[in-house]
């Protein structure tokens, strides 16, 4: 019963904002609780060296959730989040590498081909009536084959294009102000969900995810273009698997048509950690940015304190049933 | 053949209440079951025969009252003591699992053991359902996978898992509503064989010309309550549904006024076996009732012209335009509104607040350039409608789903209301609600009409759709099979022609 009037406390204008206000505020929680427990029992995580690292690798992860929870929220799920990104990469590569395009073009194409992907993903779930599951883990394979395919299985690498650092490792933020050097990687990530937070509570878009999750035939019902909204929330997921495929292959200075297989799991355990329902219709961005940095924190702290890098994989096991746990809990509850 | 009158009852039932939150469901109810006799049950939707039936088969525990069984006083504590005293129930809709075989089905969580207990001993598991089917009469393969059997055939196969647990009293909830002519005979042959074996059979059911051909005995209840039980043979059908219907319309003031233009036309909608050939018009200002017992096919009809199913064929005219329409979203735009009987499925996203639900339908209209929602402006018409239809709720940023069931359908009405929808289609408007708060419905769908609002009534209660309607159309299997007015529409009229086959 405290819980009631504890949510109903934090409730400010939307019921749909406080919701999962609980969980998220466990997530939080627990993230203080790690930072300070690597703090004080480890002497170099606190560095701010560190810390810089620690943002950089949650930068691909952080923008991968919040791409997943646009369409977990919708009632949805997409699998095809980390393969996307590859290809969107690889696109990136053949227009700057290959084609010799300018930058902007690149950045535009890799944004658009995971746009295209996502609707081809919704397209298939909406129309075609193909579970979501099915349908993006059938687009998980395209995806993957086409970024080997088209990149003829090797890296592309972006030595033509020298400012392609400047979307993720470098800063233009210590330019501003010296010594804090947030990689611009980290700050896109930061960018990115601030908007994803904007179109989910302030806009009909958002208001439509939340509406499908929660209630999709009440919405066709009530005369909603539920297959039009579906389709632009896959699309907009791919068109945000575009902006993490730049982050990274940024970082790498290279695109690798290997890599990807396995982040949409991460993604998809950072939005479960940070309070979202699988079920859909309830869920934050803010949280799954936390669910992020919990993941990066540990693998981080854990790499630290000399814990074998595999022991990691299996917290973040527990930590995934850990967290839904504690929400069946409080939802049951409320 | 027993001899009746001298046999302890197989089971009966005395001085049962049964209450649920701000219901009583049952209120001194009786009810007695002879070795070989088919007793009917009959009564309007909710007079409390569903009730009634879970106590006896131990879904639901009474609040006072006794079972007896074979004389012996029994305490149902659950399904499983129920099954063990020999008593099986045969749902309208059936709990079979698809993709196991006859046999499988029949010794589902019971399978005959060998090997030292570890392998189904599936040989014998044939054998006894084999010995089941034979016994029955029928040609049925045990191995046969269910599902690609007819319901006719799957009914048979819970009637032989209900023999096999040596079952005496057999409940048949409405067994002949989704089977043909000719099934239902053999069905019919197989209940005659089971009478001459001593079983008893509780026939629940609507259809006058069967209680007429297979029952012994008919009760009537009527709200929760025990009216009578007569022979079946002697008496007359029109005394049955005027003991089923009882009570006199208390409330005779009854809406008249119609003559507007007509702004919905339908004619000849098909749908399978739901629809078949149905037409009809309504007018401007005018409440239309659809009366008729459950699975006649009316809610088929308003998910139809609203786009939520596909339609065979049929024509759809709007203020005099023939329509195309295909999903909901055509149907709102061409100011159709549907008000489900299941509002928390269909007519709400009860997660989200009131003043979206509100909105829900013209969200598009409370935003800044269509991108931007605008929740100042949303909440304060949601705020209007909360004051105008007087919605009890704290604020408009309430959880729906905390409200109760008169405020959320008004939640639904205002919805379609703030969507300038002109033709409402109620689907059981009332069900859920309760007394007080279907008055203030009543009063409200009465004020829509006087508007100029054209408006469909469905209700399986009929007091409501006497008393709402200024025109009543009756459906049964899927066909309108008369229309009243005025003096004719009577809860006997309406009963006689839904029981029409």
């Amino acid at each position: 019963m405290t819980d009631l009037t504890l949510d109903q406390a934090g409730k400010t204008k939307s019921a749909l904002v406080s919701t999962s206000t609980l969980q998220k505020g466990v997530a939080f929680v627990v993230l203080i609780a790690l930072l300070i427990f690597f703090s004080v029992f480890t002497e170099n995580f606190a560095a701010w060296n560190n810390v810089v690292n620690i943002m950089q690798a949650t930068a691909v992860n952080g923008v991968l959730g919040v791409a997943v929870t646009f369409v977990i929220i919708s009632g949805g799920i997409d699998l095809a989040v980390g393969t996307m990104m590859t290809l969107t990469a690889v696109m990136a590569g053949i227009i700057l590498t290959n084609l010799g395009m300018p930058l902007p073009l690149g950045i535009l194409g890799a944004m658009a081909s995971g746009a295209v992907m996502g609707a081809i993903s919704g397209t298939a779930v909406a129309k075609l009536k193909i579970p979501p599951f099915i349908a993006t883990l059938g687009m998980m394979q395209i995806a993957r084959g086409l970024a080997l395919v088209f990149s003829g299985t090797r890296p592309i690498y972006f030595n033509d294009t020298p400012n392609y650092g400047l979307i993720s490792p470098e800063s233009s933020l210590a330019l501003l102000i010296p010594g804090l050097e947030i990689p611009n990687g980290v700050m896109i990530m930061f960018i990115v969900a601030i908007i994803a937070s904007i179109i989910l509570n302030r806009t009909l878009f958002g208001r439509y995810i939340f509406a499908l999750g929660s209630n999709e035939e009440a919405a066709r019902l009530s005369g909603v273009n539920v297959d039009f909204w579906k389709i632009l929330t896959y699309a907009l997921s791919g068109l945000i698997c575009g902006i993490a495929g730049l982050i990274i292959s940024s970082r790498l200075n290279s695109a690798q048509p290997a890599l990807g297989l396995g982040y949409e799991l991460d993604a998809i355990a950072a939005v479960v950690i940070g309070g979202t329902s699988l079920s859909g219709g309830r869920g934050t961005i803010l949280g799954t940015i936390i669910g992020a940095f919990i993941m990066s924190v540990l693998t981080n702290g854990l790499r630290i304190m000399g814990v074998q890098e595999e022991w990691k994989i299996v917290v973040t096991g527990v930590i995934i049933i850990v967290a839904v746990f504690v929400d069946i809990m409080l939802r049951r509850r409320a | 053949m027993h001899n009746t009158s001298d046999t302890v009852p197989l089971i009966s039932v005395e001085a049962i209440h049964k209450s649920f939150p701000g219901v009583k469901a049952l209120v001194n109810a009786r009810f007695d079951l002879r070795p070989g006799e088919v007793h009917a049950l009959m009564g309007e939707n909710g007079a409390g025969k569903s009730t009634l039936m879970k106590i006896m088969t131990g879904i639901y525990q009474p609040d006072a009252g006794e079972i007896h069984i074979s004389g012996q006083k029994v305490n149902l504590s659950d399904p499983r003591a129920a099954q063990a005293l020999g008593i099986s129930i045969i749902h309208q809709e059936l709990f079979l699992m698809n993709h196991l075989t006859a046999a499988q089905n029949i010794y589902i969580g019971r399978e005959p053991r060998k090997g030292f207990g570890m392998f189904v001993d599936e040989a014998k598991m044939r054998a006894d359902t084999a010995a089941l089917f034979a016994r029955m009469k029928v040609d049925l393969d045990p191995d046969v996978e269910v599902g690609t059997l007819t319901v006719a055939r799957q009914q048979l196969v819970e009637i032989a898992k209900a023999l096999s647990f040596n079952s005496r009293i057999l409940i048949m909830d409405e067994p002949t509503s989704a089977i043909n002519d000719k099934e239902v005979e053999h069905l019919f042959a197989i209940i005659n064989d089971l009478k001459a074996h001593g079983v008893g059979i509780i026939y629940i059911t609507h259809k006058m010309d069967e209680v007429k051909r297979i029952a012994d005995r008919v009760t009537v209840m009527r709200d929760g309550q025990y009216i009578d039980t007569l022979p079946a043979a002697t008496t007359d059908m029109s005394r049955i549904i005027s003991l089923m219907v009882g009570r006199e319309l208390a409330d005779a003031t009854r809406a008249t006024g119609q003559g507007g233009d007509v702004v919905l036309d339908v004619k000849n909608l098909n749908r399978g076996r739901a629809i078949r050939n149905l037409s009809f018009s309504l007018r401007k200002g005018e409440i239309l009732g659809f009366a008729g017992l459950m699975g006649a096919g009316r809610t088929e009809v308003a998910r139809a012209i609203f786009g939520a199913d596909p339609i065979d064929s049929g024509e759809i005219s709007i203020h005099g335009v023939t329509q195309a329409i295909r999903s909901p979203q055509d149907a709102v735009r061409l100011g159709l509104a549907y008000l489900s009987e299941d509002r928390k499925h269909y007519g709400l996203v009860t997660s989200m607040t009131v003043g979206d639900n509100v909105t829900m339908s013209s969200w598009p209209r409370f935003t800044r350039s269509r991108v931007f929602m605008n929740d100042a402006r949303m909440r304060e018409a949601a705020n209007d409608y909360v004051q105008k239809l007087r919605i009890k709720t704290p604020s408009v940023d309430q959880e729906t789903r905390l409200l109760s069931g008169g405020n959320q359908q008004k939640i639904v009405i205002s919805k379609w209301l703030l969507r300038d929808c002109d033709i409402l289609i109620f689907d059981e408007p009332t069900r859920g609600i309760d007394i007080g708060a279907k008055a203030e419905i009543y009063k409200l769908l009465q004020s829509l009409a006087d508007q100029g609002k054209a408006i469909i009534v469905i209700s399986s209660e009929l007091p409501e759709v006497l008393r709402l309607s200024h025109r009543i159309l009756v459906m049964c299997e899927g066909r309108i099979t008369g229309e009243l007015t005025g003096r004719d529409a009577t809860q006997e009229s309406i009963m006689t022609l839904a029981t029409q086959r």
